[in-house]
């Protein structure tokens, strides 16, 4: 299953990456990936015994286009995500017959399909160039870059591989009884996974885009620099790390602005274009993790950087301090930087040159120069150790802070340090919870959650929830809490979270060194102590002079950007604006490609039996959960948390009783008329995002099975059936649907919107019973989410929509193993349905449900101050037969991305025909954890003889864009696999809506 | 390179060990009127001032004479009552002082001459001069690495608020303090690292508390009488840890608790009479310790 996800994830990466000339590189991204397919499909074929599949590929004699050599093939194949990986495993253990058929056509098609995109193929982009570039340029840097990087990628590399493969034995001996269906999927797989591979040695042909880079450094100085566009924020890292002449790097980082003056740290993992977004690419070289023990550190380079930041803190006030601790800590910056006292060269001046302090007073000025005068002889490495001794002491130390409010709306301040998190009101520590005891940390919308182990004398865990000032707060606090704590904590970085189908949530983790790790790493440390000159203070506290008295070092970074770029107006920061082309390495264009060999999404023309069908869902994370030390909750405690969390919530908006409408709900906001017109859907489009701005919000998608086979026994069944309802569609709207590849962009939105509206009206009273039935439910803002899961829309080959709805309130898991049974039996020939999974569709729906439209959404959105500029794409791929299409679209007005990956198995069933059929029977279940609900809707239909019995998944995730939805996706799809082995997925629907300030976060 | 960096206690400025050090001393002597108006929880027995006094002059004594530190003698004010306890009106943290705002209103005039008195001394002196703010040194417990400050009847947040800005080296935490009249009647400091706390369920829960709110971990000496857990620590060069606590003929219990400690000088002090009105040992003296006449 999880081939349909590979293709989807990719395409949906790189359509974030999208400029003007989107619709080009989707075009060629499609044919990228088809190439990629074929190629992966001939390495299928010879490869099937080989374990290392990137091997494979490099000997692969099929590639007509020059080998790529072995080591970068090695560095793009790190790139492959572990679930392409996972696909080897499918490759050995399944049949080769199936693989084999295909190389020849798809060769051909292939080529024709080359032919016709010869532009393309010449202006690569997505993603993949990026990997590309960045393994190239890694390969050019030191060697310890490359050291670096394979740490932080490889680290969460592998479990998930593993986790993969096992999954895929599971899989593959399931599969068993259904070898025609997986043939075809797995040959799906494998050239999914090729696609990466091909890829990058094009994207290497491309110029590489540079920009323009400036980074702050804790003396005062600046150092600029040119980096590739899609540069990851480690490569900014490791360079002015490199020019520091800094080993011990793990305690720094790098801080950006973002646009309401909130620092964010830049995550070395991703991109960097894609954290600041459209802001100027100028950074803070800052400490990130406040050594504990600084005499502990290995070089007296990283004491002194470290003296160095605290010297900005606590002239800046930010790390607060007596009168005697300023004047001594003074005295020791004086020295280190000055020498012994002289009291001829020192006359009274030469200290009030110097800020020790916000406030500085002649009286502390004096007390300097008096304890100056106490340190003769001490070198400056000493003084600077004298310092840290000092400073290390201080309650502030390390402690990292964020306002908030407590449940009572009280304004507290959150202090995040190297033991846990500290609780402080008005300057006085009201609590604390030191790391061991916090079990989970987690944030939804502006709220942040710990849970925390019993106190002893206590029996049940407790959860407490602060309030942020908004969505980006949280989502920054929580991040830097999970960093902090497996910095400080853990012995080496947690992996990502495993796949569990249950726990979806942000992925992020922290993805460097541990402390443990750093010091181990330190202690290998062998160079002569390098020699790096003291820049004076001095120039750290003039930077700092025009600012008020408690400024903190935000304002230093106003000073540094005003300074920098306002002189310089006609340096343009804005990434894309500035890029320039650049072939950085030519060599990358060769690894691995071989332009003959196009893959074609849609080798199932042999496959028409097959009923692979993925049917939407949507995964929707609400709620971003991190299990910091109890990962193997049990769902149940999952669900406990989710009931005190929504306590908690509750206790937060007391002004709005009802719970916050998630994405879906707000989309109910929107006028229908908006949405009824297909013309008018930009509009629509717009004031959704408008709504969502605040939320981040990312819907993945979809799963479905589906099992169709000819009931031979069911020439009755029309009579048992519970149809509620049950409408035709006119078949165009469908069929407009499924044609959006190859329409224009906005035409393609333009369906999806559009079509959405029937089923709106079809389900809009019950959806309204249902919520009303779910009313006690926990959560219930996800009652729409349900609800909309209850509406199907079936579309049949000849173009026929069958739209059923059913509302089973009460879904029992039996029912639902008798449904998949009964599909068993039912098998005699999979048909091809098409089963659209409108995503948006059943947003529109939701939209006929007032009731649960929280108003406390409006002003969330009117307070977020991020500029009016929207970026909306829809990616669109669809049937296989029509080859893959993406349309883009941006329309300038809200920072929103939205994403709709529609895959599906490629052909209609010819066997239906153009009827409708009946619907036998429909049930819907829907089952909650902490940051999904699934919904299963299950429709028996009858047509022609033929009954078909369809599963239908949605499984929304509501969270920020941490969210892994690769994972998120396979998880899904390998979940309904398991859970319905006899069935078969045919259609995947990923819709996907990111907040794009949002991810500038990351 | 890793070697030469960590001559530690710096220079006694963010320092966090200089707990005990103590060089001077202020104290006050007893005024008859406390005898009658001095305040107290509940009323008990009658206080017998001559007694009271020889006690108090014992507990100088030791100060001066046995341990050597420079107390500084303040008169009676028999318009105050409660003046003897001048734990209440001062906390000295290394070179600063913050004279407080007692929390009962008829305690107030008490700061003026403690003020003088750490003056002389040339302390930083900070004054809580918020009408707001109320705090009692007695809900103070400074551990060496941080404060503690009790919120109790005596106390409030903005005293705490007050005392946080004042000591802005160290995490200043607060905890509740419910049956009690200052946190520091049922704890102090018996060590370097030692909490000494009282038996009770309220001490122990609050000790608990403590626990939580800090970084740091303590040891704690359990001893059976609240009362008892209010003791002396000193650090005194040429002695080394010095303890003042209970005399045995008080609190035989919490004696023998305390006469486990093998590493301190141990001094049995009678406190049979202040305690009548709620006095303990601390709160007679403010400790100071003089590290340079800067």
């Amino acid at each position: 299953m999880t081939t349909e996800v590979g293709p989807e994830t990719e395409v949906k990466k790189e359509s974030e990456q999208l400029g003007a000339d989107a619709v080009n590189e989707k075009r060629e991204e499609a044919t990228e990936s088809q190439e990629n397919q074929k190629s992966e499909k001939t390495l299928s074929e010879e490869a099937q015994s080989t374990p290392s599949p990137e091997l494979a590929t490099q000997s692969s004699p099929s590639s007509q286009k020059k080998e790529k050599d072995p080591p970068e093939g090695k560095g793009i194949s790190r790139f492959i995500p572990p679930w392409l990986k996972k696909q080897k495993s499918y490759s050995l253990v399944e049949p080769k017959d199936e693989a084999k058929k295909k190389p020849v056509e798809e060769r051909q098609a292939a080529e024709e399909r080359e032919s016709q995109l010869p532009e393309d193929i010449a202006q690569p982009k997505g993603n993949l160039e990026e990997a590309t570039i960045e393994s190239q340029q890694e390969t050019k840097k030191n060697d310890k870059e490359e050291e670096k990087h394979s740490v932080s990628s490889a680290d969460t590399q592998p479990a998930k591989e593993d986790n993969k493969e096992s999954e895929a034995e599971k899989v593959a001996n399931e599969q068993e009884e259904q070898q025609k269906v997986e043939e075809k999927r797995e040959t799906k797989e494998v050239q999914t996974a090729e696609i990466k591979l091909e890829k990058a040695p094009q994207k290497a042909l491309k110029k590489i885009k540079t920009v323009p880079c400036k980074v702050m450094l804790l003396d005062g100085t600046e150092y600029s620099c040119d980096l590739e566009k899609r540069a990851k924020g480690q490569v900014l890292f490791d360079k002015v790390c490199e020019q520091l002449n800094l080993l011990e790097k793990d305690y720094f980082g790098l801080l950006f602005q973002d646009n309401s003056d909130q620092k964010n740290w830049l995550d070395s993992s991703k991109e960097i274009k894609r954290q600041i977004r459209s802001l100027p690419w100028l950074f803070t070289f800052n400490v990130k993790f406040y050594p504990p023990d600084p005499s502990q550190l290995t070089e007296d380079i990283t004491r002194y950087f470290l003296c160095l930041q605290l010297r900005q803190d606590i002239a800046s006030g930010r790390l607060p301090c007596s009168f005697v601790t300023h004047a001594l800590l003074g005295s020791y910056t004086l020295q280190a930087e000055l020498g012994d006292y002289d009291s001829e060269e020192h006359n009274n001046h030469y200290i009030s040159e110097f800020q020790f302090a916000p406030n500085q007073t002649k009286e502390m000025e004096d007390k300097v120069v008096e304890l100056h005068k106490t340190h003769r002889s001490l070198t400056p490495a000493q003084a600077d150790s004298h310092f840290l001794e000092n400073a290390k002491r201080l309650s502030m130390y390390g402690v990292d802070l964020h306002h908030a409010k407590d449940s009572e709306g009280v304004d507290i301040m959150l202090g995040v340090c190297a033991n846990g998190l500290l609780i402080y009101k008005d300057r006085l520590r009201i609590n604390r919870f030191a790391w061991a005891k916090i079990l989970k940390i987690s944030y939804k919308r502006s709220n942040f959650y710990i849970k925390v182990r019993p106190a002893e004398l206590e029996q049940f865990e407790s959860t407490i929830g602060f309030k942020l000032p908004n969505h980006r707060a949280a989502k920054r606090l929580w991040k830097v809490c999970v960093e902090h704590h497996t910095f400080y904590r853990l012995v080496s970085p947690e992996q990502p979270p495993k796949a569990k189908f249950l726990t979806l949530g942000s992925k992020f983790r922290y993805s460097g060194r541990t402390q443990a790790q750093t010091q181990q790493a330190s202690n290998l440390i062998d160079r002569p102590a390098p020699y790096f000159e003291r820049t004076s203070s001095k120039r750290v506290s003039r930077s700092l002079d025009g600012a008020p008295v408690g400024i903190t070092d935000q304002s230093l970074l106003r000073d540094f950007s005003a300074a920098t770029v306002g002189p310089a107006g006609d340096i343009v920061f804005a990434g894309e604006a500035v890029g320039q082309t650049k072939l950085k390495n030519g060599e990358g264009r060769d690894v691995n490609g071989s332009p003959t060999k196009i893959p074609q999404l849609e080798l199932t023309q042999d496959e028409k039996n097959n009923s692979l069908r993925v049917n939407g869902e949507n995964i929707y994370v609400r709620h971003s959960n991190l299990m910091l030390e109890d990962l193997d909750k049990t769902q149940d405690n999952l669900l406990k948390h989710q009931a005190s969390i929504s306590e908690l919530k509750r206790n937060f908006m007391e002004s709005t009783p009802e719970p916050r409408p998630n994405e879906w709900e707000k989309r109910r906001i929107t006028p229908l008329s908006l949405q009824t017109q297909g013309s008018s859907h930009e509009t629509l489009n717009i004031v959704e995002e408008k709504q969502q701005a605040e939320v981040g919000i990312e819907e993945t998608v979809v799963i479905d099975e589906i099992n169709r086979g000819k009931m031979q026994a069911v020439t009755g069944a029309g009579e048992t059936r519970k149809v509620e309802h049950l409408s035709k569609k006119d078949s165009s709207s469908l069929s407009s649907d499924s044609s959006s590849s190859s329409s224009s962009s906005s035409e393609s939105e333009d369906e999806v919107v559009g079509e959405y509206q029937p089923h709106h009206r079809a389900a809009e009273d019950i959806i309204r019973e249902e919520q009303e039935e779910n009313e006690d439910a926990k959560r219930k803002e996800e009652c729409a989410t349900k609800v909309i899961q209850s509406v199907e829309t079936v579309q049949e080959g000849s173009k026929v929509t069958v739209e059923h709805t059913q509302v089973t309130a009460k879904a029992l898991a039996q029912e639902n193993a008798v449904a998949i049974k009964t599909g068993e039996k039912n098998v005699m020939e999979e048909g091809k349905q098409d089963l659209r999974a409108e995503d948006e569709e059943e947003q529109l729906k939701i939209n006929g449900d007032g009731s649960h439209v929280d108003i406390d959404v409006v002003p969330q959105i009117i307070c977020c101050s991020e500029p009016p500029v929207v970026k909306t794409e829809m990616v669109t791929i669809s049937d296989a037969t029509q080859r893959t299409e993406i349309s883009t679209k941006e329309v300038p007005i809200v920072q929103t991305e939205t994403k709709t990956i529609t895959y599906e198995s490629p052909q209609f069933d010819g066997s239906s025909g153009g009827d409708a059929g009946v619907l036998l029977s429909a049930q819907t279940i829907t089952s909650e954890s902490v940051s999904t609900t699934t919904t299963t809707h299950i429709t028996k239909t009858v047509k022609g003889g033929v009954s078909e019995t369809r599963i239908e998944k949605r499984i929304v995730i509501t969270g920020d864009a941490d969210i892994d939805h690769d994972q998120a996706l396979a998880q899904a799809i390998k979940e309904a696999k398991e859970q319905h082995p006899d069935m078969s997925v045919t259609r995947v629907v990923v819709h996907k809506e990111t907040e794009l300030a949002e991810e500038g976060e990351e | 390179m890793a070697g030469l960096s960590s001559s530690s206690s710096g220079g006694g400025g963010g320092g966090g060990w200089s707990l005990g050090r103590c060089s001077h001393a202020v104290v006050r002597a007893l005024p008859e009127s406390l005898r009658q108006h001095a305040l107290r929880i509940e009323k008990g027995q009658e206080v017998d001032f001559a007694r009271a006094e020889r006690e108090h002059q014992l507990y100088v004594a030791v100060l001066k004479s046995k341990l050597g530190l420079q107390v500084l003698e303040l008169p009676a004010d028999e318009s105050l009552p409660d003046c003897v306890f001048v734990e209440d009106v001062a906390v000295v943290c290394e070179e600063t002082a913050l004279i407080t705002r007692p929390g009962a209103p008829s305690r107030r005039k008490e700061v003026d001459a403690m003020k003088k008195a750490l003056e002389s001394l040339n302390l930083n002196i900070i004054e809580m001069t918020d009408e707001n703010a109320t705090l009692d040194g007695g809900d103070v417990l400074f551990t060496g690495r941080e404060f503690f400050v009790g919120l109790s009847k005596r106390t409030n947040q903005r005293g705490a608020e007050i005392l946080a800005d004042t000591f802005k080296d160290y995490a200043v935490s607060t905890v509740p303090v419910y049956d009690s009249l200052h946190l520091k009647s049922f704890c102090s400091m018996a060590g370097p690292n030692l909490i000494a706390i009282g038996s009770t369920e309220a001490a122990q829960k609050t000790l608990k508390t403590m626990q939580q709110m800090s970084d740091h971990r303590y040891d704690k000496l359990t001893v059976p009488d609240d009362a008892a857990a209010n003791c002396i620590y000193l650090n005194i060069p040429g002695k080394g840890h010095v303890l003042l606590h209970r005399a045995p003929e008080e609190y035989p219990e919490s004696a023998k608790v305390f006469e486990k400690l093998k590493d301190h000088m141990l001094i049995p002090i009678t406190n049979t009479e202040m305690e009548k009105v709620d006095g303990l040992l601390t709160c007679r003296s403010v400790l100071i310790n003089k590290t340079s006449e800067l």
